[in-house]
């Protein structure tokens, strides 16, 4: 083993996606109140009942308290949310690639999007897709599968380019900003927002309905397969701006789409808060695959100090029959994460999956997991979650697990697994189990461990030098949950966490 | 957070009449049980908005303005013996309505360097020995019930086995609820017992908790265990009241280094039921077992609320609950395992395994691991189901009708809790018990001989 001093040269590893693109902002006014609602409304178009909407959730969420229940050891400082700014937007819209911001597309090369890739996000003809463009770069991906990814870059608060549109339009499928959405398929919108998380649901849910900013809008109709993989990059710019994202994506009748979300941020001092809600909606026979990696800025990793707050609600309805819905996280960045992407599975014999990975290094914390709650008969759940703690972090997993009355022969698996590496951080489990069928089934598995001394030795012995050990070690402890990933995403896991896990040998 | 039930004040006049009527109680004693009141004052009853309490709801001890027992009630001797440990015990101390009745009593002779005696007696001649530990290990800074009890400590046992000795036989502490002289209201009962197991000791000690008569009383024990470094020491609760009385218990622990500390319950009867262990091992090399059986069925509810700290290194911890519903019940397992910093090479295992009976059943597990230390081995499941349909058939193949084969396949779901019970009458008449509650007991007896 490394003696302490290196272990504590090696975990001072710098955030590699630390920057600040400069970029002309439209500035909501600063505080939170009626008029700052009316102000994101009017900017953004939006008709009379999705104001009526929004007001009705601030008037909500005045009368609500933040929640003080996760398990946060060090805590935060109390959120100003008077001090923040509730929108931001850029101010050039971009119609076509000579009015694309430069900055953006500097702040696309510094986050290492290969230039054809970037030509492809942008939509430039004759770029192929991004896939391809990609193959290209990422070694492991396989050409092979002619894999694509549709992007829909999400840059602060307003969409700025979406790809793919027409390819997808021709299936009938609709992928565009929410914002885009609202006014173009109202309907749709009008239907599914807030039907899986209600505007009342909880506190940072009903700030995100006041006053959510865009996020994507995916609309899957019935009987189609989604032929790419739907993408957004969420990125957080402005300083003292606090994110809302609202994703809402609804599978119809046997219809299925896989949809990534991945994110790295600016380096900064202030806390920035980020309060975003998933909602899914799956009808009979329809399939919503999930994938997130987060890997927004941590905070300073001695103080802790200039992290993202990731306080996110995520819900999927599976509220056809044999519908599936699954979710599959890997964590690795902010200095708080709090999130628990749930499935409700109405539907009989529907089917909901949680894989994740979370990561907690320097003074990170993390009180994240799942709700699985099982209404139709025959219902699946299976829910697999690794945590890792290094340096002085800690790790929660907290995942409910209900059985209602009518859930006739529902099962559901659990395993939650903690690795330590050194003895200042923590891992903790938090199930609750509710079962109120005799015939449903619960188990529940957890265990916590560190990394076995005759692991790292047998690695030794064939030459691998500590870090790649821990990594193959580690790696090994997240594959289950890396399978679940699309290629894209399990080849940039796996960097992520080597990344994440410099110098944290013990 | 908490939100608050503002019924103090009915204890608050039972309190100040026993602050005057115990004047020449030791001062530490009397602020004690001051710290205590205010506490409960603070704190309030819990409601199911507070974490620890979240699927317990104590309105209906919240709501009934409870009598306190004033010690004048009284049980016929002829009837206590069928709630006896079939005349294998030490020692047998009865407590009615939570005061030490001498009468029922029994103390053969016990060996040389064991006090036992009740509660009262020991704080009025020997307090000087009570007052490191007393109120020291049941902590009430964030337990109503807790700091209750603390604030009425009256009566109760108190035993203390000097270094090196060991008890042959068990200890029994039988604590009979029944109706005040002359009352019929309800009434609250706070027994306090003091176990002190000094090093290298040995003993077991039984605490079973009757109704003398369906009674709607309220129990709220707390049982302090200090175990020293090499001391082995285990304790049984059985709990087998009323089906509308409510009991709290709470058995706190510490234990020194070496040492070996076992905890059985089986709870069989009482409305609401709260049973809360804490366990804390201080001393490199601790070995704790955490053993239980809830079988709630009509309306009952029943509560296990476990907490297992670590604090030093190379201990190792076992918590074993099952848990079998029937009728409406609701049983709820809460387990918390926590590895301090120190508390390297902890080794801690907790599960928690429900079968549900009846389709109005309900339960909520849960198991938690909260760890601060790096090279631990701690693991925890939970599960629930119903009766494994293939163990029924294979029942069922060789000839034994299926009722039948339900019963003993629920038998022997509950008997794996007994089997770590060493005690052997004590097991015996809990495997009775057991079979009691099951539909065709006669045969069942008649099938496993």
């Amino acid at each position: 083993m490394s003696s302490t001093k290196e272990i504590e040269s090696l975990a001072k590893r710098d955030y590699k996606y630390g920057f600040v693109t400069d970029i002309e902002q439209d500035f909501a006014p600063i505080g939170l109140d009626e008029s700052t609602v009316h102000f994101i409304s009017a900017k953004k178009n939006e008709p009379q009942w999705l104001l009526d909407w929004r007001l009705k959730a601030l008037k909500h969420w005045l009368t609500m308290e933040e929640p003080t229940w996760p398990f946060l050891p060090y805590g935060y400082g109390p959120i100003d949310y008077q001090a923040l700014s509730y929108y931001a937007a850029p101010k050039k819209a971009p119609k076509s690639l000579d009015e694309i911001d430069p900055a953006l597309l500097e702040t696309y090369k510094k986050l290492g999007i290969p230039l054809s890739e970037q030509k492809a996000l942008l939509g430039i003809e004759g770029a192929g897709t991004p896939a391809e463009a990609r193959s290209g770069d990422v070694a492991a991906s396989d050409a092979g599968t002619n894999r694509k990814v549709a992007v829909d870059a999400v840059f602060d608060s307003v969409s700025v380019a979406t790809t793919f549109r027409e390819e997808l339009s021709k299936h009938g499928i609709i992928f565009c900003s929410i914002s885009e959405a609202v006014k173009e398929h109202p309907e749709l919108v009008r239907k599914y927002l807030g039907s899986v998380v209600p505007y009342s649901d909880n506190f940072f849910a009903t700030l995100n309905s006041a006053v959510f900013s865009d996020g994507s809008f995916a609309f899957i109709p019935r009987g189609v397969k989604c032929p790419m993989e739907l993408s957004t990059y969420f990125r957080i710019n402005a300083q003292n701006t606090g994110q809302f994202e609202r994703t809402l994506i609804v599978a119809e009748e046997g219809a299925s789409v896989s949809y990534l979300e991945g994110c790295t941020a600016p380096m900064r001092d202030e806390n920035q808060l980020h309060a975003a809600v998933v909602e899914l909606v799956a009808l009979d026979d329809a399939s919503i695959k999930y994938s997130t990696i987060q890997n927004w800025y941590p905070g300073d990793p001695d103080t802790g100090k200039g992290g993202i707050f990731n306080f996110v609600t995520k819900r999927g309805a599976c509220r056809g029959k044999r519908s599936h819905i699954s979710w599959t996280q890997v964590e690795t960045g902010s200095a708080i994460t709090w999130k628990y992407p749930s499935c409700i599975l109405q539907g009989d014999d529907s089917k909901g999956e949680f894989y994740s990975v979370a990561l907690t290094n320097g003074r990170q914390q993390a009180d994240t997991g799942t709700k699985m709650i099982h209404i139709g008969k025959n219902t699946r759940s299976t829910i697999i979650s690794k945590g890792i703690s290094a340096g002085h972090g800690h790790n929660a997993y907290r995942g409910q697990v209900k059985m209602l009355r009518g859930a006739d022969n529902a099962r559901n698996y659990t395993q939650c697994d903690s690795l330590l590496i050194g003895d200042q951080c923590g891992a903790h489990t938090f199930p609750y189990i509710d079962v109120q069928n005799p015939t449903a089934s619960v188990e529940h598995e957890a265990s916590t461990s560190k990394v076995a001394e005759d692991q790292m030795f047998y690695c030794h012995q064939r030459g691998l030098d500590e870090e790649d050990a821990l990594s193959l070690i580690v790696n090994g402890f997240c594959k289950e949950v890396f399978n679940e990933l699309p290629m894209e995403f399990a080849v940039e896991a796996n960097k992520l966490l080597a990344v994440s896990l410099e110098g944290s040998v013990g | 957070m908490t939100e608050v039930m503002t019924q103090p004040n009915a204890y608050r006049a039972d309190f100040d009449r026993l602050i005057e009527s115990s004047a020449d109680a030791p001062a530490w004693l009397a602020d004690l049980r001051r710290n205590a009141m205010e506490r409960f004052e603070q704190l309030g009853f819990p409601t199911t908005k507070h974490e620890d309490w979240r699927f317990t709801n104590i309105k209906p001890i919240a709501n009934t303005a409870f009598a306190l027992c004033d010690g004048t009630a009284s049980v016929p001797a002829d009837e206590v013996d069928q709630y006896a440990l079939g005349g294998i015990s030490a020692a047998r101390l009865v407590f009615v309505n939570g005061r030490y009745a001498a009468g029922l009593s029994l103390v053969r002779s016990l060996p040389t360097g064991v006090t036992l005696t009740s509660l009262a007696e020991a704080i009025a001649t020997r307090d000087a020995e009570l007052e490191p530990h007393l109120g020291r290990h049941a902590d009430f800074t964030d337990d109503a019930f807790a700091a209750l009890n603390t604030a009425f400590i009256t009566d109760g046992a108190y035993l203390h086995v000097e270094a090196g000795v060991t008890v042959d036989g068990p200890i029994h502490l039988l604590f009979i609820s029944t109706e005040n002289a002359n009352e019929t209201t309800p009434h609250v009962s706070h027994p306090r017992n003091l176990v002190v197991v000094d090093k290298g000791a040995n003993v077991t000690v039984v605490e079973s908790h009757v109704s003398h008569g369906d009674i709607a009383s309220l129990s709220n024990g707390v049982t302090e265990f200090v175990v020293a470094d090499g001391a082995d020491a285990k304790h049984y609760l059985i709990e087998r009241e009323s089906e509308s009385a409510f009991n709290v218990e709470t058995l706190a622990f510490e234990q020194g280094a070496a040492s070996r500390f076992e905890s059985h319950s089986a709870l069989f009867g009482g409305s609401i039921v709260r049973n809360n262990v804490r366990a804390k091992l201080i001393g490199e090399g601790a070995h704790s077992v955490i053993n239980g059986l809830y079988m709630p069925r009509g309306k009952q509810h029943m509560d296990n609320h476990m907490r297992v700290v670590h604090a030093a290194p190379n201990c190792d911890s076992r918590q074993f609950y099952k848990g079998i519903l029937d009728g409406e019940s609701r049983g709820v397992f809460a387990g918390r395992i926590v590895v301090d910093q120190i508390a390297q090479k902890t080794d801690a295992k907790q599960s928690n395994r429900n079968l549900l009976l009846s389709d109005k059943a309900g339960t909520h597990a849960m198991p938690q691991l909260e760890i601060y230390a790096d090279d631990v081995k701690c693991t925890h499941g939970a599960t629930t189901g119903e009766i494994d349909p293939k163990h029924l058939f294979y029942l069922q193949a060789r000839g034994i009708p299926v009722d039948v084969a339900r019963s003993m396949l629920i038998y022997a779901f509950a008997h794996e809790v007994l089997d770590r019970m060493t005690v052997e009458p004590l097991r015996e008449q809990l495997e009775v018990l057991l079979m009691q509650r099951l539909p065709h007991a006669e045969k069942l007896a008649t099938l496993l001989g």
